[in-house]
């Protein structure tokens, strides 16, 4: 039985032992697999548990260390802190040879010809990948309840939801069966479900990721990140899969910090990094409907980060109020052409109905799911002759104005900005998946920053009913160092809280038969 | 802005080319309309002198060499086509005729 006090390490602890030697990722992939195959039957984060591919990835990363090791301190310096380390992947990142569905039925079957940019970057950083995690059906949703594969658990609460549409991306690392995990976050698709869980997520720049090889909703608004269970690990993946991919030409020629692995490992200089710094607190983020533990969390939160020395700064975001609509309208557009592809003709599922159109009809009403169709249908709609002006260019239109809000504000010399991520706690299976408004409203704060492009993450705040909470930082274009800086000091100024240890509860009950295993 | 009939969720699943079931139908009818009174609020802003933004970095149009470059081999193009040749995906006529 590998030892499951493995999987509590920080992936930077994890790094650190694989370069001295004193743990190979053999044992570590090994401990992690172990938890996941113990406990996918309760969570559903994993689609597929790749355990062939990861021994195999493992035993490379170790012969690579064992090599560099015998080079010395150079060779070893070389090699991306990632090497050896267990990271898990939405299943819409494209691997090689493996299943890449993206939570739907119409990609049954379908085999990837190829590796995804991102998957490229992380084999060649050495990084072991364990498996493809669960996802509301083409990241159109905020609870993973609207995966064609059965909805992922919390792991704080097993009969509520994980958030999404990166649920089983967030509920595997709170878990400990990766230490960090890749996300997609078109609407908050990364940030919320990092808040529901109590863990880190970032969504970075538009433009920060390549999205080669990763299964498109809006174009306009994807971007690809990270999660971690802190700051300083969720940077360190971050910069494995950052940078300019001429395969997609909206990444950009932007230079990726090389501190991004090197934040600060004092809680003392951590925190140092605050004085000064000046943090806007918007105001219309505080909505109405917002859960009363959620809102004194993140009070309490804002005020630590002032006690610690930082400015805080009432600022107004005038036009967040109309973010929803803007979103729900030029997503859903974008999708509709983005899905077009799906047509049984080239990959995936395909039902045969007579002639042409009957087999698009077929296919197409067969593969996708309610969401989906859904989305579709409003995007469709949205760009149909007659209706384009008074939706889709008035949605630009707005964006314009929504985005303008976020360069006033870092105009006037804010540093960040602050704010929750989600209205409420993770709530109970099925509260919200009958009413679509309902569950769009999850993702009313987090929205707004991607259709500015701007780079957003959420980071544990505390509990609420025994429930995490997420506190948003959003930071200017390219800022996503800064950002990290300041949730790294954010841990510094609350490494002492109670709730800093706190295991997630939902999987107590599972792991106390584990009492007594060797 | 609009509200949408039976007729008009028909006419865009015809548009999307989306099979629905009459259930599904009767439920988008009303969960569109339902949605389509959240845009309501956009007609209260005053947006005829903003411009619309399609997309938000500043890159111009990147342009590479025409030139070949290695991609995937036929049969990995091929592989996941549900009706295929050892050269073609083979696809329904879509021109009349006999």
């Amino acid at each position: 039985m590998p030892d499951p006090g493995l999987t509590r390490l920080t992936a930077v602890a994890m790094s650190d032992r694989l370069r001295a030697g004193d743990l190979s990722s053999r044992e570590l992939v090994d401990a992690h697999l172990a938890r996941a195959e113990r406990e996918n039957p309760a969570l559903n984060a994993w689609l597929v548990i790749d355990e062939a591919g990861a021994r195999g990835a493992a035993d490379e990363a170790d012969a690579r260390l064992a090599q560099a090791r015998r080079n010395g301190a150079e060779a070893l310096a070389v090699l991306h802190p990632l090497c050896g380390v267990p990271v898990g992947l939405k299943d819409l990142v494209s691997v090689r040879g493996g299943q890449c569905t993206a939570g739907s039925r119409i990609l049954a079957g379908y085999v990837s010809p190829y590796d995804a940019h991102i998957t490229e970057r992380l084999r060649a950083a050495g990084a072991v990948i364990l498996g493809k995690l669960n996802m509301d059906e083409f990241a159109m949703g905020s609870s993973t309840e609207h995966s064609a594969y059965g909805p992922a658990a919390n792991p704080w609460d097993l009969g509520r939801v994980p958030g999404g549409s990166s649920g089983g991306s967030a509920a595997s690392v709170a878990a400990g069966h990766v230490p960090l995990s890749i996300g997609t976050d078109t609407g908050g698709s990364v940030r919320q479900p990092a808040a529901l869980t109590g863990v880190v997520g970032m969504k970075p720049t538009y433009g920060r990721v390549s999205r080669y090889g990763i299964v498109a909703f809006a174009s306009s608004l994807d971007q690809v990140g990270p999660f971690g269970r802190t700051a300083r690990d969720a940077a360190m993946l971050l910069h494995a899969i950052a940078g300019r991919d001429a395969r997609d030409s909206t990444s950009a020629p932007r230079p990726v910090p090389e501190d991004l692995l090197h934040l600060p490992a004092s809680d003392d200089e951590a925190a140092a990094g605050l004085r000064g710094f000046r943090l806007g607190l918007p105001r219309e983020y505080f909505v109405a409907g917002m859960e009363a533990g959620v809102e004194a969390r993140i009070r309490e939160a804002v005020a630590a980060l002032a006690a610690a020395g930082a400015e805080i700064v009432d600022v107004s975001l005038p036009h967040t109020d109309y973010g929803l609509a803007t979103y729900y309208i030029v997503a859903p557009a974008e999708a509709s052409a983005n899905l077009a592809r799906y047509d049984g003709i080239r990959f995936g599922h395909a039902v045969r109905g007579g002639d042409v159109l009957a087999n698009y009809v077929a296919t197409r009403g067969s593969g996708f799911g309610p969401e989906v169709k859904r989305r579709i249908m409003l995007g469709t709609y949205a760009l149909s002759a007659g209706y384009y002006d008074a939706y889709y260019l008035k949605a630009q239109k707005v964006r314009t104005l929504i985005k303008a809000d976020f360069d006033a504000a870092f105009g006037s010399g804010i540093d960040a900005l602050v704010a929750p991520v989600s209205p409420f706690v993770a709530w109970p299976f099925g509260a919200r998946l009958d009413d679509p408004v309902a569950m769009y409203l999850a993702d009313v704060c987090t929205l707004p920053v991607n259709m500015a492009g701007l780079p957003g993450m959420s980071i544990p705040a505390g509990l609420s009913d025994g429930l995490p909470v997420g506190l948003q930082l959003i930071g200017p274009a390219w800022s996503e160092l800064a950002l990290f800086r300041l949730a790294r000091a954010y841990e510094a100024i609350t490494a002492g809280a109670a709730w800093r240890g706190t295991e997630p509860s939902g999987l107590a009950a599972l792991r106390a038969q584990e009492v007594g295993v060797p | 802005m609009g509200t949408l009939s039976r007729g008009d969720v028909e006419h865009v699943a015809h548009l999307a080319r989306l099979g629905l079931t009459a259930d599904e139908l009767a439920r988008l009818e009303v969960q569109l309309n339902h949605i389509l009174d959240q845009y309501a609020v956009l007609s209260g802003l005053d947006t005829d002198a903003i411009p619309p933004t399609a997309q938000t970095i500043e890159l111009e149009n990147i342009l590479r060499e025409d030139v070949a470059r290695p991609s995937l081999e036929r049969a990995e193009a091929l592989a996941n086509a549900p009706e295929r040749d050892e050269r073609n995906v083979i696809v329904p006529a879509i021109l009349g005729g006999d």
